[in-house]
């Protein structure tokens, strides 16, 4: 057979066979033959500023639309600067493959111009890696790292192909059959013992909460949480990866859960008798102390990752499978339950606190960060999908956005990525190009990668970017605030003017001081046509509450401090 | 505690560093670690000794698991195993009485493999608490150079983990 393709060209013609179309990437030296066989293939390639960038707008594409993502790099410097991003994947769950170039397999090991071990680097942040330095090997690497990165708990897989193994030439044939590899086969089905010990767990318990994750969404469990919550009538709390998993305006979701979580829902984790975790991983910001986290209930833990089981607290019935065959085989056998008493007791917990405490924002005639976000949301009409960074504003909109529907929060969780969110927010509009996108960010993290403005512009993308501009690393203040004495160490922050940055990006800046303004320049950025940057400048020293200090016991939680009801808050259920 | 691990893995490159790596990322202490080749090509053998406890143990495995490149774990923590450790010992043969080593030579079943003018060699191979206490009864005659394996296991019975169901 003739040798009719370079490696080159087997690298795109496996991305088509994936059914990739869009990559993010950054060219140099080591992935120049990619690049030049690139031209030839229908793939949309994006540029990136810096390629933190690539893995995660990769990410951002990933979450928001249920796909893999693609990031390209070179070698050395290309591939490290992916390294971030491939760890914020690795930590949520993200289905992503990066592809590097790598120098002359005949210089690996000598030091090389632009040579680094980026699979030795990225050994423990990746599900797997390869290097691949043989022209023939190309093909079931690609594959692989595919199969990889989407099945059984997703996650990032780096491919680091050498020079020269992408100029040499091979016969092109795909291949066809599903990948078998006999050291990875994720468990899907359900051991029948668990369940019919999770089913006794459940007959028993008379104050259960269901713990809702990101599993829900990766393996699109909503209708069936939605049955299963409804069918045993149990309260519902959320991750912040989970949000959107079930609909906010459920009556029987109680919100979310965790260090920033809703008082009431973790005083009802805390007073549970058993608690339902779903594709959930019991992270320390959702367990606070764990010594002393929901001690009088028994756990059910559904996850697809058998690691997960036993590692942050004891299962008294562990069911490893994907999380939608788990419930559908609950579903056969659960009978229907009743905890209105429980649900009562919760609500009257709840008060009327979750209004209370947007509404003792004092009226000074200052803008607050949570009024912003509730307003997006309101003339969104809940409606968008939401890119945020990491910060104070990330906790804000997960309390006062709601989300109905799956994949329209994608927020960095595990890792707490700073910078995130505008590069993620540009590979969520790439994936959803239908959708309204906002990236809600702060005045620093929006800075970590503020460059990626430029991808915006030249890509001719429609993004809202609302930056939360309270002049702090606010988050860090906040801590500073609590417990260190106020002594603001390194956290106050100087911005360029963020309305002259859109526009020197040839894109429109706006900006809102007071709450009046918020509406009008939400409502310019959603008819402009390009990507708008609204400067939001608001309080600057306020913080997010309630808030369970780090290693604090989950009921532990710090409260808003009571002020007189402000006249220019409303904060309605509905959306306009 | 000490727990011995098995694992059936790909005879692929990195795959030692993987291992050795996930160790160290998830803090767990390695007694020894030894490597090498099954019937099988292709597929090579590890046996881990970690010291850590009954829950952390549980904890490596599902880990060890999440390789890609991780065929087979077994746990012999509760099953009947042999364990081999073997160690060569360079020992000083001037200084002292030649026949008290001789004697522990002959008490212990180790091999001489090696003679020199100044030293002998010894070889010994058992279970890893006899490998240790023929040691600590060469040490006051004066150790010069040693080296040991670190434990290979395997369980008892007829009950094996093969090698062949992944050829």
């Amino acid at each position: 057979m003739a040798l009719d393709r370079t490696g080159a060209q087997i690298i795109w013609e496996c991305l088509v066979h994936e059914g990739v179309t869009t990559v993010f990437g950054y060219p140099g030296g080591a992935i120049l033959p990619a690049y030049d066989a690139m031209l030839d293939y229908p793939i949309r390639h994006v540029l990136v500023r810096h390629e933190q960038g690539a893995s995660h707008m990769a990410d951002g594409y990933a979450r928001a639309g249920g796909g893999v993502g693609v990031a390209i790099a070179t070698s050395g410097p290309g591939a490290t600067n992916l390294v971030t991003g491939i760890a914020t994947a690795q930590m949520d769950s993200v289905p992503i493959v990066c592809i590097t170039g790598q120098v002359p397999s005949k210089l690996i090991g000598y030091d090389a111009f632009q040579e680094t071990d980026i699979t030795g680097i990225t050994l423990p942040i990746t599900k797997h890696s390869y290097l691949v330095t043989r022209v023939e090997d190309i093909m079931p690497a690609i594959k692989e790292a595919f199969h990889l990165a989407k099945s059984g708990r997703p996650g990032p897989v780096l491919v680091d192909i050498t020079k020269d193994a992408q100029q040499a030439k091979a016969t092109w044939e795909w291949d066809p059959t599903p990948v078998k590899m006999r050291g990875y086969r994720p468990k899907l089905t359900v051991a029948k013992s668990q369940i019919a010990k999770a089913v006794d767990l459940i007959k028993a318990s008379k104050r259960p909460v269901i713990l809702a994750g990101q599993g829900i969404l990766q393996s699109g469990a909503m209708k069936e949480v939605r049955q299963f919550a409804e069918r045993i009538n149990a309260p519902v709390a959320m991750t912040l990866l989970g949000l959107g998993g079930f609909p906010a305006s459920h009556p029987l979701n109680i919100g979310m859960m965790g260090m920033h979580g809703e008082a009431w829902v973790n005083h009802a984790i805390q007073e549970a008798d058993l608690l339902l975790a779903f594709g959930m991983r019991f992270d320390d910001r959702v367990t606070g102390n764990i010594k002393t986290y929901a001690l009088n209930a028994k756990k059910i833990h559904i996850d697809i990752d058998p690691s997960e089981i036993n590692k942050n607290v004891t299962a008294d019935a562990a069911i490893v499978a994907d999380l939608r065959h788990a419930l559908k085989d609950l579903l056969d056998v659960v009978e229907p339950g009743d905890h209105s008493q429980w649900l009562k007791y919760i609500g009257s917990m709840k008060g009327d606190s979750a209004v209370r405490d947007i509404q003792s924002l004092p009226d000074n005639g200052h803008l607050y960060a949570p009024h912003v976000i509730n307003d997006i949301w309101r003339l969104t009409e809940g409606n968008a999908i939401v890119v945020t960074d990491v910060g104070q504003h990330q906790m804000w909109e997960a309390q006062y956005y709601h989300h109905e529907k799956p994949r329209t929060l994608i927020t960095s969780g595990g890792l707490g990525t700073m910078g995130f969110g505008l590069p993620a927010a540009i590979g969520a509009k790439m994936a959803r190009p239908d959708a309204e996108v906002w990236a809600i960010v702060g005045d620093g993290g929006f800075q970590m990668t503020a460059a990626e403005l430029s991808t915006a512009a030249q890509e001719g993308i429609k993004v809202n970017v609302a930056v939360i501009n309270n002049g702090f690393l606010g988050m860090v203040r906040q801590w500073q605030e609590f417990f260190y004495e106020r002594r603001y160490a390194a956290t106050p922050l100087r911005s360029p003017d963020f309305v002259k940055l859109a526009e020197a990006h040839g894109l429109i800046g706006l900006r809102a001081e007071k709450r009046p303004e918020v509406a009008e320049v939400v409502k310019q950025a959603r008819a402009a046509e390009g990507t708008v940057l609204i400067d939001f400048r608001v309080e600057q020293e306020d913080s997010v509450y309630p808030m369970v200090p780090a290693g604090a016991d989950l009921d532990a939680m710090i409260r808003r401090p009571q002020q007189p009801p402000s006249v220019l808050v409303e904060t309605g259920a509905d959306p306009i | 505690m000490h727990h011995t691990l098995v694992a059936l893995v790909e005879d692929k490159p990195g795959v030692l560093n993987r291992v050795a790596s996930l160790f160290r990322r998830r803090a767990f202490n390695i007694e020894s670690l030894t490597v090498g080749r099954t019937d099988v090509p292709g597929v090579s053998r590890m046996t881990v000794v970690v010291d850590s406890d009954e829950v952390s143990v549980d904890r490596v495995t599902a880990y060890l698991y999440k390789l890609v490149n991780v065929l087979q774990v077994e746990d012999l923590r509760d099953v009947p195993a042999i364990a081999r450790d073997l160690a060569l010992v360079k020992v000083a043969v001037a200084g002292h009485d030649r026949a008290q080593l001789l004697r522990v030579v002959d008490e212990t079943r180790a091999h001489i493999v090696d003679t020199g003018e100044q030293t002998m060699t010894l070889e010994i191979t058992g279970e890893p608490p006899h490998v240790d206490s023929v040691i600590a009864r060469l040490e006051p005659l004066g150790i010069i150079e040693m080296v040991r394996t670190g434990q290979v296991a395997m369980r008892r019975g007829d009950v094996a983990l093969s090698a062949t169901q992944y050829s």
